[in-house]
């Protein structure tokens, strides 16, 4: 008995010795991956308003960051064990809560991406802090996510309700018009962007006119009333700065080419849209309107070689989102490189004041102070139909928003 | 002044879809007592059904008014011989349940096919233009969507109220039995008038496609709100849910004008509307109560 003992106690030395010493620094390595893989997991829509503004789409862009990645490292990666979990969040918060919850634990999901709508984006936060994993959220618009609501683990990628409203808010106040209607969903994101957008517009030496919210869920479809209010308010809107996004803002601007307001001299501008939006409306339909984009596919070499890439996989066109994704999965992954671990707190290290530059950050800098990651934003311009060359190229950039610019300073409420 | 009164036409726009879509409700709900959930996916299929036939055949606004209805209203008929029909003398909770069921089907089969994406939909251009009403010009579609469906409205009426076959949907509505005692073969009508009501359904989502976001789910928004105006109508009356559909029209367009300043106010006017009629008539405003079985 006592000999048996002895026996294990021996080989449990040799063990422990050959586990350590066996690999020094290199070696070690293998202990440094939970289950030696990284998951990256990607929560969002996938059946409802946002799907294909993110979607499925978004999971192809992460696929495409593994792939370069591999081929980048080689047998130098970290791990070739890479892998993507996917859900959809149904842009419910509960939903979003729980789902998360399931990738951190019983997924083992390293990272979640995307989780557009703000109400979910922020629950997911909570889980993150809560777990203490890492979280990198873009296609939700609060700002919340680098203010009030912040924490250690969760990193703001691609745009903010600030970006939007400072980008078209003051250029279009400067450019086209100083007297603003602002039409806006009566809900969180609609009164956030209205007052991000007020409060850009006083800053250019505008004035907003008027401004009404109109009901959200808008049951009716129908926003004529606001429309035929805008060219007759005192003094005349130059501007009709509509908040609305998806199906919502399809309808006013249908309606509002239906009322011919842009013929009354009214313009529009429009807070949060998307490529695949003027793909529905048209760029005929929307031809001159002008707002902020994250990231556009055909603003130069660079961009259009991964949207090239991109179109081959997912069948069309990249919407800045999807680059987003792409991006944050990429550097991610090159953060866990370098770290060599994914233990979260050493790869949030490693993020924190990092400056980047990649297909979708341009001066890209992600701030320790706040985790929000800026980058070079751009005003854009619808194309009339008759200068749109081919499908899907269908605005033109009329200015870049220098990374400094376009994002707010650190808020004072955001304590890591 | 004409501030007003383009509030007052818009809220007519507005209500006369909900008085197409309204009566093709009250007429199945009349015949058939089947409360049929899935109008609105009825609607969001004409819509789309124009969009495709415009983008896939390049075939006209004008051919898909008719082309929509009718092939809707067949498709209509098809379902009620194949298992409506078999659930009627069911509760009445079945066939709710299958139209729910045929609402969330209808919808994610567009939904694999076309995304969630609105489509886009051109307005007709000999419709494209304004109107000028000396106080105020509106848009040429607008006047054509009001004017057919008061046409339609005033037919239909015509038709119920002047003809054989209306005396017998009439009659058959309001004392199935007691008509059936008088020789009348009331399940002939059935599934015609289900098929009618489907296709007034199609109608107005063909009329909507050029002024409406066209996309899955467009009718899941409308058909809360359609339900309320056929209970404020009464349930299976035909002139109370027309009145009843331009009456809320008018309602939600004066509460968006003028009570912008409350948005709780003029985001629920529908539904206060509702439980206060409800509340005063619990039969609706042109309903009758039914006799005890």
């Amino acid at each position: 008995m006592r000999r048996t003992m002895g026996v294990a106690a021996a080989s449990a030395v040799v063990v422990l010795a050959a586990g350590c010493g066996g690999g020094g620094p290199q070696s070690s390595g293998d202990q440094k991956l939970t289950g030696d893989k990284i998951v990256l997991g990607v929560l969002n829509d996938q059946s409802g308003a946002y799907s294909e503004l993110s979607g499925k789409n978004s999971v192809a862009a992460v696929e495409m960051a593994i792939a370069d990645f591999t081929a980048k490292y080689g047998d130098k990666a970290v791990t070739k064990n890479i892998t993507v979990e996917t859900a959809d969040h149904q842009n419910k918060p509960d939903v979003a809560n729980s789902k998360a919850q399931e990738m951190y634990d019983r997924k083992g999901v390293d990272l979640i991406l995307d989780v557009p709508t703000s109400s979910a984006a922020l629950k997911v936060a909570d889980v993150a802090k809560e777990k203490k994993k890492l979280y990198f959220n873009i296609g939700a618009a609060t700002t919340d996510l680098t203010g009030k609501s912040c924490n250690k683990y969760t990193f703001h990628y691609a745009y903010d309700t600030y970006m939007l409203a400072n980008g078209t808010g003051k250029t279009t106040t400067e450019q086209i018009g100083k007297n603003w209607y602002i039409l806006y969903p009566n809900y969180a994101f609609g009164q956030d962007m209205e007052k991000s957008f007020s409060t850009a517009i006083t800053a250019a030496g505008g004035t907003v006119v008027g401004k009404d919210g109109a009901p959200f869920p808008n049951t009716s479809g129908d926003f004529s009333t606001f429309l035929l209010k805008a060219p007759n308010l005192n003094p005349k809107p130059d501007v009709l700065g509509t908040m609305q996004a998806g199906a919502e803002l399809v309808n006013v601007v249908k309606q509002y080419n239906e009322f011919k307001l842009r013929d009354k001299g009214v313009g529009l501008a429009v807070g949060l849209m998307f490529l695949t939006d003027i793909h529905s409306l048209t760029p005929a339909a929307l031809a001159g309107t002008t707002y902020t984009d994250a990231w556009y596919w055909n603003f130069d070499a660079k961009n259009r070689e991964f949207a090239d890439r991109f179109q081959q996989k997912a069948g069309t066109r990249p919407t800045f989102a999807h680059a987003a994704n792409y991006s944050a999965a990429s550097q991610y992954l090159e953060a866990v490189q370098a770290a060599g671990t994914d233990d979260a707190d050493a790869v949030v290290k490693g993020l924190e004041g990092k400056t980047v530059e990649d297909v979708f950050l341009r001066n890209g800098k992600i701030r320790a102070e706040d985790h929000r990651v800026v980058h070079d934003a751009y005003l854009a311009q619808v194309k009339p139909q008759s200068e749109v060359a081919e499908p899907w190229d269908y605005v033109k950039v009329l200015k870049t928003i220098p990374a400094a610019e376009a994002f707010r300073a650190p808020s004072a409420d955001c304590k890591l | 002044m004409s501030g007003f009164a383009q509030n007052t036409f818009n809220g007519l726009v507005s209500g006369a879809f909900y008085a197409l879509l309204a009566l093709g409700l009250a007429v199945i709900f009349g015949m058939l007592r089947v409360v049929n959930f899935a109008h609105g996916a009825f609607y969001m299929l004409g819509a789309f059904g124009a969009y495709v036939l415009l983008s896939e055949a390049g075939v006209p606004f004008w051919a898909a008014l008719v082309i929509m209805p009718v092939g809707l209203g067949l498709l209509g008929m098809a379902l009620e011989r194949a298992v409506i029909h078999r659930l009627t003398k069911l509760d009445p909770l079945y066939n709710f349940l299958l139209a729910f069921g045929l609402t969330l089907i209808l919808q994610d089969l567009v939904k694999l096919r076309y995304g969630v994406q609105s489509s886009p939909y051109e307005t007709p251009s000999l419709l494209s233009g304004s109107v000028d009403f000396g106080l105020f010009d509106f848009p040429t579609y607008r006047v054509f969507i009001l004017g057919f469906a008061v046409l339609l409205c005033v037919a239909v009426w015509w038709v119920l109220t002047r003809t054989r076959i209306g005396m017998v949907v009439r009659a058959a509505t309001e004392r199935p039995d007691l008509t059936r005692a008088f020789g009348i073969d009331v399940g002939r009508w059935v599934t015609p008038v289900f098929g009618f009501g489907i296709g007034l359904a199609g109608l107005a989502g063909v009329l909507a496609a050029p002024m409406r976001a066209v996309n899955p789910l467009m009718g899941a928004d409308l058909i809360i709100v359609v339900f309320a105006v056929v209970v404020i109508g009464g349930l299976g009356s035909i002139f109370g849910s027309v009145a009843a559909g331009f009456g809320i029209g008018l309602v939600q367009a004066w509460g968006e004008a003028y009570l912008s300043n409350f948005p709780l106010v003029s985001q629920t006017i529908v539904f206060v509307v509702m439980a206060g009629v409800l509340l005063w008539r619990p039969a609706g405003l042109f309903g009758r109560e039914e006799a005890p079985a």
